[in-house]
């Protein structure tokens, strides 16, 4: 028999169904997986006891035949999420000791739906980064190697990193993760699972700590399609707690997967081919289009014309959005107090001492471009780019279903490159930061193998809320792609 | 931009962050480098569009102007670093503010 945490949450949801094993059996191999994987830093907090005891329930509902959508299924949550008496961190200093006396609506949608949490992931500090470099829990270790260097440390990518090491490494079966320029993709795409951004306002961001709320989105990472697809059926639908969630209905998107593309246009950016962007890279997505093209979709050129502004944009927008949401970290209501003389002089010992270097540089940015005299210059200027931006998706959409890219400009890199200048880093999300901007559906799933044995990820990009169709043809590229390599260990 | 590093102690003060005057240098020169790049936007012609503040199509929801949360100050409190306990008043406490 497979290893039960080597299963996917469809095939456990029915091994559960059939009583092959329990839910408890199922939790307790993934906390013995845990024990053996905590090199890779996934988990900030774990909560075995609660695992349990979560799990003993849920085999106590499947006998009484009220089993929920996914219940059982053992899933780690972003510890950007609040969890009801549970330590809360965005891996950031500043929230030491938080425990929240509420949970967030997402979270509690998949507790709802019988769901088992393991633990709390680690992630980029308030998920501001691409590489999982600048949480105060420390670096987290992606469970791939280069076959060329295999003692060599490489990042699972961000900010949504121990989400991804965690379902890659099967220390998981899937996990809750937020996007806001890509920290769902990217560190899908680095760590050979799938994840899907869904659109702006399709889960409510109630009780996740906010970063950029006009970006922020939730989504589910996990190692298929489908088990995407089955979590976000769990986790999306309007919350009146949250004034930006859509109160639009909730398909049932496994339904979606049929298999059956054969007339869709797809469209392939032009703008998406930099100067510079890998061979494998651009080979991984010329394959891609070859996939489509046999299931009998249609490539269809398109142009973006704005795409080399959605950077410059995005770092003007989330940085200032940002430095508002995190002023309330202030050493009065939560977390670490730094004392200080006066008031001002405890709020700046407490942020300076509190927040990293990333994040205090953003606050810093976002702070100059809101403030007097500038507010025009940057801030109203990028929102109106970011309209020619969005512009630019709607007009594409008239002519395509759905739109093929890359999903990062290369595969995983080593702990510590790129990290000398924060722009260079920055680049890292230059594929998913349009659609970030654009509040559109981004889903990214494993496509290939670099030479060096790293997985390389594929983004499609929908319209908004139409996840049904970024989720078919997602289904069909799996199928196609029959990605089967495995990372170290598993 | 070139931010000097009278501008960075303005915005650091701003923000509420403090900066020690040696980093000043330093982060003058890593601001002044995301300034410049951001700055590109400037040969995008943007007359006419007007600023896109969210992209969430929906009207805002109202509702009915009432009291439907709250009522349980100790959970508000539990997590402030130097709270005053709901038994004897209840307050979060900041330094003293008045001379």
């Amino acid at each position: 028999m497979t290893k039960l945490t080597n299963l996917t949450i469809a095939d456990a949801l029915d091994g559960l169904a059939k009583g092959e094993f329990s839910a408890v059996e199922l939790t307790q191999a993934h906390l013995d997986a845990m024990a053996t994987k905590r090199a890779l830093n996934a988990y900030i907090t774990e909560t075995p006891e609660l695992a349990l005891e979560e799990a003993k329930a849920s085999d106590a509902r499947r006998k009484a035949g009220k089993a929920g959508s996914l219940d059982g299924i053992p899933l780690g949550i972003k510890d950007l999420f609040c969890t009801k008496g549970v330590l809360t961190t965005a891996a950031s200093h500043i929230l030491d000791g938080f425990k929240p006396q509420y949970e967030s609506t997402v979270s509690q949608k998949l507790k709802d739906a019988g769901s088992v949490t393991l633990g709390k992931l680690n992630l980029d500090e308030f998920a501001m980064g691409s590489a999982n470099i600048t949480s105060y829990h420390g670096t987290v270790e992606n469970p791939w190697k280069a076959k060329a260097d295999p003692a060599k440390k490489l990042v699972p990518g961000g900010s949504s990193g121990g989400s991804a090491a965690a379902v890659a490494a099967r220390i998981a079966m899937g996990a809750t993760g937020t996007d806001t320029g890509g920290s769902i993709r990217q560190p899908a795409a680095f760590c050979g699972i799938t994840g899907i951004k869904p659109t702006y306002g399709r889960c409510s961001r109630w009780g996740i700590v906010a970063f950029a709320s006009s970006l922020d989105q939730a989504g589910p990472m996990a190692r298929t399609v489908k088990d995407c697809a089955l979590m976000l059926n769990a986790m999306a639908g309007y919350d009146p707690k949250d004034s930006t969630s859509a109160p639009v209905a909730v398909p049932d998107f496994a339904k979606a997967l049929t298999g059956d593309i054969r007339g869709l246009k797809v469209g392939i950016p032009k703008e998406y081919r930099p100067d510079g962007l890998s061979d494998e890279v651009n080979k991984v997505w010329e394959k891609g289009i070859e996939w489509l093209k046999a299931a009998g979709a249609t490539p269809v050129e398109i142009s973006l014309p704005h795409t080399k502004y959605a950077l410059p944009t995005y770092y003007i927008v989330a940085p200032a959005e940002a430095s508002s949401n995190l002023a309330r970290y202030d050493g009065v209501r939560f977390g670490l107090r730094v004392e200080g003389k006066t008031l001002d002089d405890m709020y700046k010992k407490t942020r300076a001492a509190g927040f990293g270097a990333e994040v205090r540089r953003r606050i810093m940015i976002g702070t100059y471009v809101l403030s007097a005299g500038y507010y025009d210059a940057y801030y109203t200027k990028a929102q109106k780019v970011r309209r020619l931006i969005a512009d630019d998706f709607a007009r594409a959409f008239e002519q395509v279903d759905v739109i093929l890219t890359p999903t990062a400009p290369s595969a995983a890199f080593g702990i510590g490159d790129n990290s000398d200048d924060p722009v260079t880093m920055w680049l890292n999300d230059v594929f998913t930061i349009p659609t970030s901007l654009a509040g559109l559906p981004g889903l990214s799933l494993p496509a290939g193998l670099s030479t060096d044995g790293l997985p390389l990820g594929l983004q499609l990009i929908g319209r908004p809320f139409d996840e049904e169709t970024v989720f078919k043809v997602a289904g069909v590229m799996e199928s196609a792609a029959q990605f089967t390599a495995l990372p170290e260990g598993v | 931009m070139s931010l000097d590093k009278a501008t960075v102690r303005n915005i650091a003060e701003l923000a509420r962050i403090e900066v020690r005057e040696e980093e000043l240098d330093h982060l003058a020169g890593e601001l002044s480098n995301i300034l410049t790049f951001v700055e590109q936007l400037a040969e995008v012609n943007t007359d006419g569009v007007a600023p896109m503040a969210s992209v969430a199509a929906v009207t805002l929801p109202t509702r009915k102007d009432v009291v439907n949360d709250g009522g349980y100050p100790q959970a508000v409190l539990v997590n402030a670093p130097d709270a005053i306990r709901e038994e004897e008043g209840g307050f979060f406490t900041v330094p003293k503010v008045v001379e």
